[in-house]
C-alpha cells in the first residue's frame, strides 16, 4: 500500500516539473483518468486509429455509470483518480539479482509447492537473462505454434500484427458497456494474451508454460481474447501455484473466448494472491469479467479454477450457449481463509437448442473467512431441451466462517430439465476425532478430506495443474484446523 | 378473513351434538379439547390462497359446499368391496372403517400378538385409557391449522394401536377408511392414534378410498409417538373418489433413538392435502418421508412438510417424488426447522417431478431454518420431462413408444416403493403404481 | 489389558467423571450403563483419547503404558478402537480407501508391511460378511447415505477389519431395528476372543440378549456405583435407574 502511494507521489511531483502533454517520452503517466491519458496510452502502444477510437468510445460510457455495489463484499472506495493507468514494462533493473536475494519464505513456498527450480528465479522477479535462457524456451514454443499456424502473442503485438482478428472479435462476448469494470478496463487495459487457433487445428500443448514465465509481468488491466476457429481445440492455463504479490490494489480484466461451431476451448486458473502481512492487509481487489460465447453448433467451453489467496474477489465466469448442441461448463475450488471475501459465481445462458450446462462449484471457508456463491442459470424462450446440473458445495473448517449460496435459476422454456443440489457441510472436530481414532494424524485426515470434497473439480484440471493445485490447498490449509 | 361463503353451519350442529356426548360419557378432559378446537376453527375460517401455507391449494370450494356428516343413516359395505384396497395376505391385522365408523364385521385382529391393544378409538376412549388420555390431541396442534381444529372438534372414531415396552410387531397393521359417497356432498373426521413404548416396534399402514364418486371430504388427523428406541414404519395410501377432497393431518413425535418412515402414496382424490409434521424430541431420533403422487387430469395434490429438529444428532430424510399427467399439479413444500441446541443435524430433502404433458404443473419450494451452527442441510429439486433418449432406446429394442414411456414412469415411480415396508407390501404398491401409468400394453409379467 | 485408577474428566470445565476404576482383562466383555448424562459416552471418548476432554486427575494404563500420554491416533495404532454413538460421513472419501490408510498406518506401528490393494480387498470381502454388508456399500463415501443401523453395522465392519486389542463400543445398539440389532450383535460375538477386551457402553438392555457380558457395571453421576454379573442388567431392566440413581446421591451427599 505504502509503495503505491509514495509512486503517486512520485509522480505527483514529477507532473509538476515537467507537466505531460506532449511529453511521450517518459515512462509513465500521472494518476488519473482523462480523454488524453487514454490517447499517450494508445500512442505509446502505437495501436491503430480503430483501437484509440474504441477505447475512447468505452471511456466516455464509463463516465455515465456507477460504481456497483454487492451486500456481501465489503472494501474501503477505490479512487480512481490515484490510479496510475500507464506504465512501462518491468524491466527488472531494480529486481534481486540472483536467488541470494529473494525473501527466503517466498522460497521456502516455492519448495513446499514443487515449482521447478528454474522457475523460481522468473517468478520471484530475478533478471530471467541472469539465470537460465528463456529466450530459447520460448522460441522453442513459439516456433512449434506458428508451424501449425496457432497464433499466441501478447495482445498489444495482436492488435498491430493481426487487426482484422481483433477487430471481429473484441468486444463480441463482452462488449464494452457491459459492466463498470469491464468498461472501464476496455479504456484503458494495458495488455493480456491473445490467441487465435486456425480450423480444425487441434493445440498440441496447454497454453501454460509458457505464460507462466511472464506471469510476474501481468499488468492490471488485462485483456484476453482466444478465439478457436471451427473445430478448434485449445487448453490456456492462467496464473500459477506460486503466491502472487502485486502493489497493484485493483485488478479488473476481461477475458473473452469464442469457440465457433465444433470447437473446444478448456481455460483453467489457478491463483493464489499473496496474503500480503499475517493480517491480510494490502489485499487485491480482483474484479473480472470472464465469458465465453460457445458461438458455433456443438462448441464447448469449460472453466476451471481453483483459487486460494488474500482477494476480494469478484468474479463470474460465464458462458452463453448460443450454438445448438453447445455445452458450458464450470468447475471450481474457491478457498477463502482468515478475513477474506470472496463473492463468486458463473453464469449459462442458455440461447440455442439443445445446450447443456454443467456447474461444479466448491468453496472452502477456513478461518473468519465468508465464502459467497451466485450461480445464474438462464434458460431462454428459445432454448428448447436444455439441461442443466448445478452442484454447489460448501466446506466450513471451523466455527467462526461461512458460506452462502444464492442460486438464480430463470426457466422459460417449459422442455428445459434442470437439477440442483446445493450442500454445506463442516470438517469439525468430529470428523478429525473420526480419522484420528482409525489411526490417521491431523495432517493426512485433513488433506483426506479436502481433496476428497475437491475430487470432482481436481478431475477437470490439466493433470500438471491438478498435482500442483493440491499441493496448494495442502499449503493453504496449514495452520487452519487442529 | 374469509370472503368466501363458507358453508359451516352442518359443522355447528354436528359439534354441538359431539359436546354433548362427550359431557354425557363423562369425558371431560374430551370436552374441553374439542370446545377449543372449535372455537378455534371458527375464528380462523377455512385457509385462502392469501395465507403463505395455502399459497398454491386453493379450497374455496370445498369452503362453499355444505358437508353433511356420512353415514347417516350408515351404509352397509360388504368384504368384497373392500377386498380391492387391501394387501391381500399381508394385512395380518386390519381395521376398518365405514363412513368413519369402526366395522367390527370386516376386521380382523386374528394374528397380532396378545401385548398390543389395536382397536377403534371411540370404543377404547368410552372405556378409558390412560395412553389415549396422555397423548390425543397432545401432538396434532390447531392453532393455525383450521382443517385439523376443525377433525379434533368433531372427531368420531379412528384406529388406536398402542405397542407396549420391547414389543415388536413385525406383521402389518392395516388400517382402512372407506368413504361411501353419497348423493349430498358427505365428509368424516377420522382420527388416529399410534403410540410405541419404548424399544418396540411396528408397521402400520392407512388406506383412504372411495367407493363411488360422489363428492365428499375425508379430513383426518393421525398422531404417531415413539418412545426412547422404538421404530414405527408407517404408510399411507390414497385412493379417494374422483370428486373428492382429503385434508390429512399425520404428525409424529420422536423420542430419543428412534426411528419412523413415512410413505405417501396418493393416486386418487380430486384435491388433496397432506401435512406431515415430525418433532424429533430426542437425540439420535431419525424420520424418513416419502412420497409418490402419480396424477391426471385436473388432481391437485400438496406436500406439505415440516420436520422440527429439536434435539441434536437428528437425520432427517425427505424424498418426495410426482408423476404429473393431463393438466394435474403437484405442490411441495418441505420446510425443516434447526433449533438452536439440535447441533449434529442431518437433513436431506429431496423433491423430483416429472412432468408428462404440456398442461402438467410442478411447485417447489424448499425452506431451511437454521439456527443451530453444526448443521449439514441438504435439498435438491428437479422438474424435467421423460428422457428422451432413454425413450429412444427402448424404441430400438422394440417397444412403441406408449410402452417405452410407460416403462420410464413405472421406474421412476418405482423408485419411490422399493422403499416401502413391509416388503410384502411393495408388490401390491407396484400394482397400484403400475394401474396409474398412462395406457400402455405392457404386460405386468414384463416388470419385475 | 486396561487398568484405570481413580479418573477424573472435563469437558468445557464442567467434571463429568469423578472418578471410575474399572480393570479389564483380554478376553472379558464389561458392559458400562447408566442414565442419560452419566458419563459413559465421556468414558468411551476419553479412553479413546478425544481432545476436547481433559483428564484432571487419575491414571489409565493399557499394556502396561500410561495411556493419557498417548494421542489419539496413537492409542488407535497400539489397537484401540472406539465405535462412535453417531458415526460421522465424510462425502469423497470412500470406506475402502479410509480403511486402507487406517490399516496401513496401523500395521506400520507393528513392523508390518503395507496391504496391497488386492489382499485389502480380499481381506474387506471376508470381513463384509460377517455383518452381512454388501461389498460394493463400501465405495460409496463413507457413512454417506447410510441409515442409522448401516452406519453401526459399518462401525461394526471396521472393526473387524481394523481387529483391535480393545474394541469400545459406545451405544452401537441405540436406534436399531430388531434386524439390525441381530447383524450387530452376531458381528460382535464373532469378534469376541481370547486376547480381545470389549467394553460395551448402552443405555438399553436388549443388547445384552445377544451379547452376553462377562462383568455389568452401572455409571451413575461420573461413578461407577454398582458392579456384577448379567443378571445385574435384568435387574437394571425391571426396576430402571431410579431407585441406583437415589442410592448414588445420598452416597454422595454422605461422602461431601
Amino acid at each position: 500500500m505504502s509503495r503505491a502511494n509514495s509512486t503517486i507521489d512520485e509522480w505527483a511531483e514529477r507532473e509538476y516539473k515537467y507537466g505531460f502533454v506532449t511529453d511521450i517520452e517518459t515512462d509513465s503517466v500521472p494518476p488519473g483518468l482523462s480523454e488524453d491519458v487514454i490517447r499517450v496510452i494508445s500512442a505509446k502502444k502505437q495501436e491503430p486509429e480503430f483501437m484509440l477510437e474504441w477505447r475512447l468510445k468505452a471511456y466516455r460510457h464509463w463516465q455515465t455509470m456507477k460504481e456497483p455495489t454487492w451486500a456481501n463484499v465489503k472494501y474501503p472506495p477505490i479512487n480512481y483518480d490515484e490510479i496510475i493507468y500507464y506504465s512501462a514494462p518491468k524491466q527488472n533493473k531494480d529486481g534481486p539479482k540472483s536467488l541470494d536475494e529473494v525473501d527466503p519464505k517466498l522460497l521456502e513456498t516455492y519448495e513446499k509447492l514443487g515449482i521447478p527450480l528454474a522457475e523460481r528465479a522468473a517468478l520471484a522477479g530475478v533478471a530471467v537473462d541472469a539465470v537460465f535462457d528463456s529466450v530459447s524456451v520460448a522460441t522453442t514454443f513459439k516456433g512449434k505454434l506458428s508451424e501449425l499456424g496457432i497464433i499466441f502473442c501478447p495482445f498489444s503485438e495482436a492488435v498491430r500484427e493481426h487487426p482484422d482478428l481483433i477487430r471481429k472479435y473484441l468486444g463480441s462476448v463482452v462488449p464494452y458497456s457491459d459492466n463498470f469494470f469491464a468498461t472501464l478496463n476496455s479504456a484503458v487495459f494495458t495488455d493480456g494474451s491473445f490467441v487465435y487457433i486456425p480450423k480444425g487445428v487441434r493445440c498440441p500443448m496447454e497454453l501454460s508454460t509458457y505464460f507462466r514465465i511472464n506471469a510476474a509481468s501481468t499488468g492490471q488491466f488485462e485483456r484476453t481474447l482466444i478465439i478457436a476457429d471451427e473445430g478448434a481445440y485449445v487448453s490456456y492455463l492462467e496464473g500459477c501455484t506460486a503466491p502472487m504479490r502485486d502493489e497493484n490494489q485493483l485488478h479488473a480484466a476481461v477475458v473473452e473466448l469464442v469457440a465457433l461451431g465444433d470447437a473446444t476451448i478448456k481455460y483453467s486458473t489457478v491463483q493464489n494472491w499473496y496474503p500480503g502481512d499475517e493480517n491480510g492487509v494490502g489485499g487485491i481487489y480482483n474484479f473480472v469479467t470472464k465469458r465465453g460465447k460457445c458461438q458455433g453448433d456443438n462448441s464447448r467451453i469449460s472453466w476451471t479454477q481453483v483459487e486460494t489467496g488474500s482477494a476480494i474477489t469478484w468474479k463470474y465466469p460465464s458462458c452463453i450457449l448460443m450454438g445448438d448442441n453447445s455445452v458450458g461448463e464450470f468447475y471450481s475450488i474457491a478457498m477463502v481463509n482468515n478475513c477474506q471475501q470472496a463473492d463468486t459465481g458463473t453464469k449459462m445462458i442458455h440461447i440455442g437448442k439443445n445446450t447443456r450446462s454443467t456447474i461444479i462449484s466448491k468453496g472452502i471457508s477456513a478461518g473468519r473467512a465468508q465464502n459467497t456463491y451466485r450461480g445464474a442459470v438462464k434458460i431462454n424462450s428459445g432454448a428448447d431441451n436444455a439441461r442443466n446440473f448445478t452442484q454447489c458445495d460448501s466446506l466450513l473448517l471451523g466455527d467462526k466462517c461461512g458460506a452462502h449460496t444464492f442460486p438464480y435459476i430463470e426457466v422459460k422454456n417449459n422442455t428445459a430439465k434442470m437439477e440442483h443440489e446445493a450442500t454445506t457441510s463442516k470438517i469439525g472436530e468430529d470428523q478429525l476425532f473420526y480419522c484420528n481414532q482409525r489411526g490417521l494424524n491431523l495432517e493426512d485426515a485433513v488433506s483426506m478430506i479436502v481433496n476428497g470434497f475437491c475430487k470432482e473439480v481436481f478431475r477437470e484440471l490439466p493433470m500438471e495443474f491438478a498435482v500442483e493445485a493440491q499441493r496448494l490447498l495442502d499449503v493453504s490449509l496449514e495452520g487452519s484446523v487442529g | 378473513m374469509v370472503e368466501v361463503q363458507e358453508k359451516t353451519d352442518a359443522f355447528v350442529s354436528e359439534f354441538r351434538r359431539c359436546e354433548k356426548n362427550a359431557t354425557q360419557a363423562g369425558h371431560d378432559w374430551l370436552f374441553a379439547i374439542r370446545g377449543k378446537a372449535f372455537a378455534r376453527f371458527a375464528e380462523l375460517g377455512f385457509p385462502t390462497t392469501r395465507d403463505e401455507e395455502w399459497q398454491n391449494t386453493n379450497v374455496a370450494s370445498l369452503a362453499k359446499t355444505a358437508f353433511e356428516p356420512a353415514g347417516r343413516p350408515p351404509n352397509r359395505v360388504t368384504a368384497e368391496q373392500v377386498k380391492p384396497f387391501t394387501f391381500g395376505a399381508a394385512d395380518v391385522g386390519r381395521l376398518v372403517f365405514v363412513d368413519g365408523r369402526h366395522a367390527p364385521e370386516l376386521s380382523s385382529l386374528d394374528g397380532l400378538p396378545n401385548e398390543i391393544t389395536v382397536a377403534s378409538l371411540a370404543s377404547v376412549i368410552r372405556s378409558g385409557h390412560a395412553t389415549v388420555e396422555q397423548h390425543l390431541s397432545k401432538h396434532a396442534g390447531f392453532e393455525d391449522q383450521a382443517f385439523t381444529a376443525l377433525n379434533t372438534a368433531l372427531m368420531e372414531d379412528g384406529a388406536f394401536v398402542h405397542v407396549p415396552k420391547g414389543i415388536v410387531v413385525e406383521q402389518l397393521i392395516h388400517i382402512i377408511h372407506i368413504s361411501t359417497a353419497a348423493k349430498t356432498p358427505s365428509v368424516t373426521h377420522p382420527r388416529n392414534l399410534i403410540v410405541a413404548d419404548a424399544s418396540s416396534q411396528v408397521v402400520i399402514a392407512e388406506t383412504y378410498a372411495g367407493l363411488d364418486d360422489g363428492v365428499y371430504l375425508t379430513n383426518t388427523v393421525t398422531e404417531i409417538v415413539a418412545h426412547d428406541n422404538a421404530v414405527v414404519d408407517h404408510c399411507k395410501v390414497v385412493r379417494e373418489g374422483e370428486r373428492s377432497y382429503h385434508m390429512s393431518t399425520l404428525q409424529i413425535h420422536q423420542y430419543r433413538d428412534t426411528t419412523t418412515t413415512s410413505h405417501a402414496f396418493m393416486m386418487g382424490g380430486s384435491l388433496t392435502r397432506n401435512d406431515v409434521n415430525a418433532v424429533l424430541d430426542g437425540e439420535g431420533g431419525t424420520c424418513t418421508l416419502n412420497g409418490l403422487s402419480m396424477l391426471d387430469g385436473t388432481q391437485h395434490v400438496d406436500n406439505h412438510l415440516r420436520v422440527d429438529h429439536a434435539k441434536p444428532h437428528c437425520d432427517s430424510r425427505e424424498f418426495f417424488k410426482n408423476v404429473l399427467d393431463g393438466a394435474s399439479r403437484g405442490v411441495f413444500s418441505g420446510r425443516i426447522v434447526v433449533h438452536k441446541d439440535a447441533q449434529k443435524t442431518d437433513a436431506k430433502q429431496s423433491n423430483m417431478s416429472l412432468l408428462l404433458s404440456d398442461k402438467s404443473q410442478a411447485d417447489s419450494k424448499p425452506q431451511l431454518e437454521i439456527f443451530a451452527d453444526d448443521v449439514k442441510c441438504t435439498h435438491g429439486a428437479t422438474i424435467g420431462q421423460i428422457d428422451k433418449d432413454a425413450v429412444f432406446y427402448l424404441r430400438s429394442r422394440g417397444l412403441d413408444e406408449q410402452a417405452a414411456h410407460g416403462m420410464l414412469v413405472y421406474a421412476f415411480a418405482r423408485e419411490s416403493i422399493a422403499h416401502a415396508r413391509p416388503e410384502s407390501l411393495r408388490a401390491h404398491l407396484e400394482d397400484l403404481a403400475f394401474s396409474r401409468l398412462p395406457e400402455t400394453r405392457l404386460p405386468r409379467e414384463d416388470i419385475s | 489389558m486396561l487398568e484405570i485408577r481413580n479418573l477424573h474428566a472435563h469437558v468445557e470445565g464442567n467434571e463429568i467423571l469423578k472418578g471410575i476404576n474399572l480393570t479389564v482383562n483380554a478376553g472379558e466383555v464389561h458392559t458400562i450403563m447408566g442414565p442419560n448424562g452419566s458419563g459413559k459416552s465421556t468414558l468411551a471418548q476419553v479412553l479413546a483419547g478425544r481432545d476436547t476432554y481433559e483428564v484432571t486427575e487419575g491414571e489409565v494404563t493399557y499394556c502396561g503404558e500410561d495411556l493419557i500420554e498417548l494421542s489419539c491416533d496413537a492409542r488407535a495404532r497400539k489397537g484401540i478402537f472406539l465405535a462412535f454413538q453417531y458415526p460421522v460421513e465424510i462425502p469423497g472419501v470412500s470406506t475402502n480407501y479410509f480403511l486402507r490408510a487406517a490399516l496401513n498406518s496401523i500395521r506400520k506401528e507393528q513392523g508390518l508391511d503395507d496391504l496391497d490393494a488386492v489382499d485389502f480387498l480380499q481381506l474387506v470381502k471376508q470381513k463384509a460378511k460377517l455383518v452381512e454388508m454388501d461389498g460394493s456399500l463400501l465405495k460409496r463415501s463413507i457413512n454417506e447415505g447410510f441409515s442409522g443401523g448401516e452406519k453401526k453395522r459399518n462401525e461394526i465392519f471396521q472393526m473387524a477389519v481394523l481387529d483391535p486389542k480393545l474394541a469400545i463400543l459406545d451405544e452401537t445398539d441405540s436406534g436399531l431395528d430388531i434386524d439390525a440389532l441381530r447383524i450387530v450383535s452376531n458381528g460382535i460375538n464373532k469378534i469376541r476372543g481370547a486376547d480381545r477386551a470389549i467394553i460395551l457402553v448402552t443405555h438399553y438392555q436388549r443388547l445384552l440378549n445377544y451379547v452376553v457380558p462377562d462383568f455389568v457395571h452401572v455409571l451413575v453421576g461420573g461413578r461407577i456405583v454398582k458392579s456384577g454379573g448379567k443378571e445385574l442388567a435384568l435387574e437394571l431392566e425391571e426396576s430402571g435407574y431410579a431407585a441406583i440413581e437415589k442410592a448414588a446421591e445420598q452416597a454422595a451427599t454422605v461422602a461431601s
